[in-house]
């Protein structure tokens, strides 16, 4: 049986103090992230604000021109809800003149370039807001490789990146995101009219049950063909877990010395703290 | 013949012995001001749990001329101590270990002998294996240490069990894992059953010290426990909170509960040790 369910208030209790550990041992109380609207990025700043409360917390509204005005809306309601510090940065004049630089550019190309810069300004305002860059992403973006590298992958913690697409939005309502926010067709917003499941050519709510099975479950494809799941779905799941898995890992360094790092210099993140 | 046992639920430094040592010192006057006997310390509490390579500078070699060990001894005198550390033994092999010490005095060391080294652990790439369980005496009785995969096998408190120990002390710094509906994770309720199960077919007391805190990524639920010879709760601690447990076992219990239930004086030790010899001499 696939039951994706999970009991919010213990991923509640375990993700704040998951996040008030990780800051607090290298001597930081606040918290920045982008706040796009979607349900991701809401999720993490409903939580940071449980962690650390909303003096601590700094939403970051990043549009570029092509934004749908109404994620800018869901953003600031969210933000007035919450009564957490805030600010808009518009990318449009720091991203145009590299999209304009060279003749020809592609949607994929200009939404890296958008969401790098994203990833710029974030790590530029944790200085004078002295605050680490909250990742935002999900246990389903990750696997299937839907994200940008050193783009909206960056980040200093990803407090959601073991809850599936499924479980965000059950956990969303939990933490009290709007429901219009909950409802809305999951989007990168990197070009109009961009939805994930119009890209990935599946639902969510259909991956989410089949990387459980591959995941958590560690089924064989094969076997998940057998459970009911279509065998095109399962090879285009698979692959794609397989392309993107060097957004999951640090670059391999060649090795040549007796100790190397990466493979026997091996420490927590948390060494020393 | 009642004794106050307590379950220091702490969150230690990642490899900083010194801190931890501190700490140690301060939950041991905390339980000795309570009035306990015998306080019990989660795995590696004086020096963390993901150690990797700093597994060998938060080595000690347990002896009164090591600093932090003579510190634990002194604190040792009427208030008996399970104390968790990474154990250097004179050929420089490294092992995660626990001490009982009492009285100023190093009363046994157990090397944990199960080192999980599959899925998210990696224990087997830094630490040796133990290689002997024993059972042995305590101004309480007798009694046996294991440390988390330790009882995960069956044969290990089994063993304990044959060995005399009515008492079976647990150390843990066990990672939560396995979020689903149910409200607490799946690795706290295994454990939790497992720890419960020894209680009730051994007849014995369990106490079990889990830490809790964060390592990186890694949750520690806490939730600690003793059961007795019946397999029912006499105390539970909050998880994931650093608390003291502290909680009264009546040794008396042991006598009703085995006229009660003699699984003890039935058990075919002789035919287990046929048996056993017979399926190695097969394979």
């Amino acid at each position: 049986m696939i039951d994706l369910t999970i009991n919010t208030e213990l991923a509640e209790k375990i993700l704040v103090g998951f996040i008030r550990s990780e800051l607090g041992r290298v001597g930081f109380k606040r918290t920045l992230m982008g706040v796009s609207g979607g349900i991701d990025s809401a999720v993490s700043l409903y939580l940071s604000t449980k962690a650390l409360g909303p003096e601590n917390v700094l939403a970051v509204r990043m549009p570029y021109q092509t934004s749908a005005p109404d994620t800018l809306e869901d953003a600031q309601f969210m933000i007035d809800d919450l009564r957490v510090q805030s600010m808009t940065v518009d990318i449009t004049p720091m991203v145009d003149p590299l999209i304009q630089y060279y003749k020809e550019m592609s949607k994929i190309r200009a939404g890296n370039i958008m969401a790098r810069m994203r990833m710029i300004v974030l790590y530029d305002q944790s200085v004078p807001f002295n605050g680490l860059v909250m990742g935002t992403s999900n246990k389903t973006e990750m696997l299937l490789g839907y994200s940008t590298i050193f783009g909206d992958a960056a980040a200093a913690i990803q407090p959601i990146g073991d809850l599936y697409k499924t479980q965000v939005r059950q956990f969303a309502r939990h933490l009290g995101v709007p429901e219009k926010v909950i409802a809305k067709a999951p989007s990168a917003d990197l070009w109009e009219d961009q939805t994930d499941e119009g890209e990935l050519g599946f639902t969510y709510a259909e991956v989410d049950r089949l990387l459980y099975l591959l995941i958590d479950q560690r089924y064989r494809p094969e076997t998940c063909v057998d459970e009911g799941f279509e065998p095109a779905f399962v090879e285009r799941v698979v692959k794609l877990m397989q392309k993107n898995h060097y957004k999951r890992v640090m670059p391999p360094i060649a090795k040549l010395s007796q100790r190397t790092i990466g493979y026997d210099f091996l420490y927590l993140r948390d060494w020393g703290t | 013949m009642k004794i106050k046992i307590a379950l220091a639920q702490f969150n230690p430094k990642l490899g900083d012995i010194q801190a931890n040592l501190k700490k140690h010192l301060e939950v041991i006057d905390q339980a000795r001001q309570q009035g306990a006997d015998l306080l019990i310390f989660p795995e590696l509490s004086l020096t963390g749990y993901a150690l990797l390579d700093l597994a060998v500078d938060a080595a000690i070699r347990p002896h009164e001329e090591d600093p932090v060990f003579n510190a634990l001894l002194a604190a040792s005198e009427n208030l008996d101590l399970m104390i968790g550390f990474v154990h250097e033994d004179r050929r420089h092999r490294f092992y995660i270990a626990s001490a009982y010490l009492a009285d100023g005095k190093i009363i046994h060391i157990h090397n944990k002998i199960y080192l999980p080294t599959y899925g998210m652990f990696d224990e087997g790439r830094f630490f040796a294996p133990g290689d002997s369980v024993r059972a042995f005496d305590t101004r309480f009785g007798r009694v046996g240490m294991l440390i988390c995969e330790d009882f995960w096998h069956a044969s290990l408190p089994y063993l304990l069990w044959l060995d005399g120990a009515d008492i079976l002390l647990f150390a843990s710094a066990s990672p939560g894992r396995g979020l689903t509906h149910e409200p607490r994770l799946s690795s706290s309720e295994w454990v939790e059953h497992t720890n419960r199960a020894y209680a009730g077919l051994f007849t014995n007391f369990v106490a079990h010290a889990n830490r809790v805190g964060y390592e990186d990524g890694l949750n520690f639920w806490g939730g600690s426990t003793i059961f007795d010879p019946n397999g029912d709760l006499v105390v539970r601690a909050p998880d994931f909170e650093s608390t003291l447990a502290m909680a009264e076992i009546d040794l008396n219990q042991l006598h009703r509960s085995r006229a009660r239930l003699p699984l003890l004086r039935d058990e075919r030790t002789v035919l287990v040790a046929r048996e056993l010899e017979r399926i190695l001499g097969e394979s």
